[in-house]
């Protein structure tokens, strides 16, 4: 006998729109902290959750029931949050220089070369922030970013190597040597 | 860059950029907002209705456009129907 989960599931693949709010219900939380982790903006990131369940109800057809919402959901929310970031003019882009301050793990990195690092890391193409934040900010396992990214392990190393090396360079154009 | 430099990068990172709050929550209910986007903007047409014919309509309304042109060739296309 089928469990509730997969019956839900099953309707929500056939378009039925309270198994798809008892989806919403379950899962935006996760969905909402998935895309924050992304775009560090808590208002972005609401637009970008109902953005994702539009998409995710879009293409409720083409879900395999066999397989776990989660994954493609935050799959789905990845590409929302790169769409996102890709529309977004760098010089635009306040959210990473507004944040609070962290604690101060190292006293020596004053707050202009934190903001210089913000404002270099939002320079860097949207696809190199994506798994640069996820995998080196938010320290999530390569093989999640990658699933999210819908690229290879290796492929998420590569990236993430070249945002760091990109960040280098443009630090030290900036007289910053990290 | 070596191993040192990437480590001293990171590190440089994530004391710009915080990490997000792992508890934080939307501040509303957004299953009203879900709601009004689906209105807006209704799920996709039966699929491949129009995307999948788009081609085929565009090459009838070519083939049209050709004979209309060209009508002497009318005959050899039906030749080879």
């Amino acid at each position: 006998m089928p469990e509730r989960s997969d019956i839900v599931l099953d309707q929500f693949r056939q378009g039925d729109l309270d198994a798809f709010e008892a989806l919403f219900r379950q899962h935006q939380r996760a969905v909402f902290g998935w895309v924050l982790r992304i775009v560090c903006d808590p208002s972005a990131a609401e637009d970008l959750t109902v953005e994702t369940f539009w998409r995710i109800h879009r293409a409720h057809a083409r879900f395999e029931a066999a397989r776990p919402f989660e994954p493609w959901a935050r799959r789905i929310a990845t590409r929302a949050a790169l769409d996102w970031l890709r529309a977004r003019r760098p010089e635009f882009d306040q959210a990473v220089t507004d944040l609070p301050s962290p604690p101060a793990a190292d006293p020596g990195v004053v707050a202009e070369i934190r903001i210089k690092t913000a404002q270099a890391f939002a320079r860097l193409p949207p696809r190199l922030r994506i798994a640069a934040v996820l995998a080196v900010v938010e320290e999530q396992p390569h093989k999640q970013v990658a699933a999210a990214l819908g690229i290879s392990v290796p492929a998420v190393k590569l990236r993430v190597f070249r945002a760091l090396r990109l960040l280098r360079k443009d630090l030290e154009s900036q007289g910053i040597t990290p | 860059m070596n191993a040192h430099d990437e480590d001293r990068i990171k590190l440089l990172l994530q004391q710009a950029l915080p990490p997000a709050d792992p508890a934080a929550e939307p501040s509303r209910d957004l299953w009203p907002a879900v709601l009004r986007r689906l209105d807006a903007s209704p799920a996709a047409a039966a699929p491949g209705l129009l995307r999948q014919n788009w081609f085929d309509w565009a090459l009838l309304a070519g083939l049209i456009v050709f004979a209309a042109s060209f009508p002497a060739t009318i005959p050899v296309f039906l030749y080879y129907l």
